[in-house]
């Protein structure tokens, strides 16, 4: 298992999903991927994408403008 | 021996259409996942997060949302750069504004063909309904979408396919024709029963389809920024700035992006590093960008303008900072220009 970062701050959806979505796809199972995004629109974008596509959400949190994605790669 | 499961990849734009069409497609047993394109253009999901007042609105991805009540896969493609020469030289034209929904339906299926090859999947579902669309969903250029995507009969129209000669997986009896659709027209009634009889009791139905390209004002100011640059291209900051703010072009070589609200403001801000900018400093106004090569009466003459959407428009002298692209900034003090002075034809 291994801990990956992914900056997608900036990025309006769905582009964070679509930079989660790239990122995994060079991922192992268990792995776990950060993201952290400025469109809050990501908070619920990437959890969907994550429960549609068989990824654990981790956590979720905001912290001042920034939103943190952890997920582990199913 | 059993017969293999075939696949089918359905283009999920988010709305009721593509939504019945997998559905009918998975109740026949096909294992079916979805695909979305991100064109740049796509209404779907970035604006509502850009402006305060709609960021307590629900902020989902109807593609996504979609995809979840389906109970299938969503891969989300960014064909930012492909699509740029399909928006730049269409071949079959425009619509009523800059959108070439022709050339688009046969960009996407094309890349859902590609997708479907690599993946090894048999066949491609889309929710088009023939009659229902001016340009891409018409009796005479549904075929060109077939030819030209290069996906032949391994495209099935679910929701007309009735009205269609019999595809590849209808002729093999991958699905049932029978069970298939014969929607026709502008008439959104089938659709919703359809919807009722699947028990979908959410789902978005965007008037104006899932592209800012439809849109009038939209495709106003991507026209007015390739005359202004005089040539036909756009990076993707240029048609996210198109959906923000307030935008004048007082002159051919300059144009300025005034933020209308707190959020806009937030966004543009991002932006600083990119465009000379303008921020107020003695009274509450908006974040502004200017996007071109003004000369430094260019520089005065914008400054006027901004003060003049600002707080201090009565005022005689309004206090303003100005960023430049290297780093510099600049104090300036201006007088608002006055209102007669902005003419109508400034706003882009």
């Amino acid at each position: 298992m291994s801990r990956h970062e992914l900056d997608a701050r900036r990025l309006l959806c769905p582009l964070p999903v679509i930079r989660t979505q790239d990122a995994i796809a060079g991922l192992t199972q268990g792995d776990e991927l950060q993201v952290v995004c400025t469109d809050p629109g990501a908070l619920n974008d990437i959890p969907a994408w994550c429960r549609i596509n068989g990824h654990r959400i981790v956590e979720t949190r905001q912290q001042d403008d920034e939103i943190i994605v952890t997920i582990e790669v199913g | 021996m059993t017969a293999p499961q075939r696949k089918a990849v359905a283009l999920i734009s988010g709305g009721l259409d593509s939504m019945l069409a997998a559905r009918v497609v998975m109740q026949q047993g096909i294992h079916v996942e979805g695909i979305n394109f991100f064109t740049g253009f796509c209404v779907e999901g970035h604006t509502h997060a850009i402006r305060k007042k709609d960021q307590s609105k629900n902020k989902r991805n109807n593609a996504l949302w979609v995809a979840e009540q389906l109970g299938i896969k969503l891969h989300i493609v960014d064909v930012i750069d492909e699509y740029k020469d399909i928006v730049i030289n269409p071949k079959h034209g425009y619509g009523q504004n800059l959108n070439p929904c022709l050339d688009c339906k046969g960009f996407m299926v094309h890349k859902a063909w590609e997708w479907m090859q690599n993946n090894e999947f048999d066949f491609i579902v889309t929710g088009e309904v023939m009659g229902q669309r001016p340009m891409s969903q018409r009796k005479d250029t549904m075929p060109v979408v077939q030819k030209e995507s290069g996906a032949g009969d391994r495209l099935l129209r679910p929701l007309c396919a009735q009205h269609l000669p019999a595809t590849l997986p209808e002729r093999e009896g991958w699905v049932d024709r029978e069970q298939l659709l014969d929607f026709h027209g502008r008439n959104r009634k089938p659709q919703i029963a359809l919807a009722k009889r699947f028990g979908f009791t959410d789902y978005a139905q965007p008037a104006g389809g899932c592209c800012f390209l439809t849109d009038k004002a939209y495709s106003t100011k991507l026209a007015d920024l390739w005359q202004a640059r005089g040539e036909r291209r756009y990076e993707l900051d240029d048609i996210m700035l198109l959906k923000v703010g307030r935008h004048l072009r007082p002159q051919a070589n300059f144009k300025l992006i005034i933020g209308r609200e707190e959020g806009e403001n937030k966004f543009m801000e991002g932006y600083r590093k990119q465009f000379i900018h303008f921020r107020c400093v003695s009274h509450r106004g908006p974040f502004v960008l200017l996007d071109g090569t003004p000369s430094d009466a260019d520089i005065e003459l914008a400054a006027r303008i901004v003060a003049r959407y600002s707080q201090g428009r009565d005022d005689d002298q309004v206090t303003l900072e100005v960023g430049f692209t290297d780093g510099r900034m600049h104090e300036l003090q201006v007088s608002p220009l006055p209102s007669a002075e902005i003419h109508d034809e400034w706003h882009v």
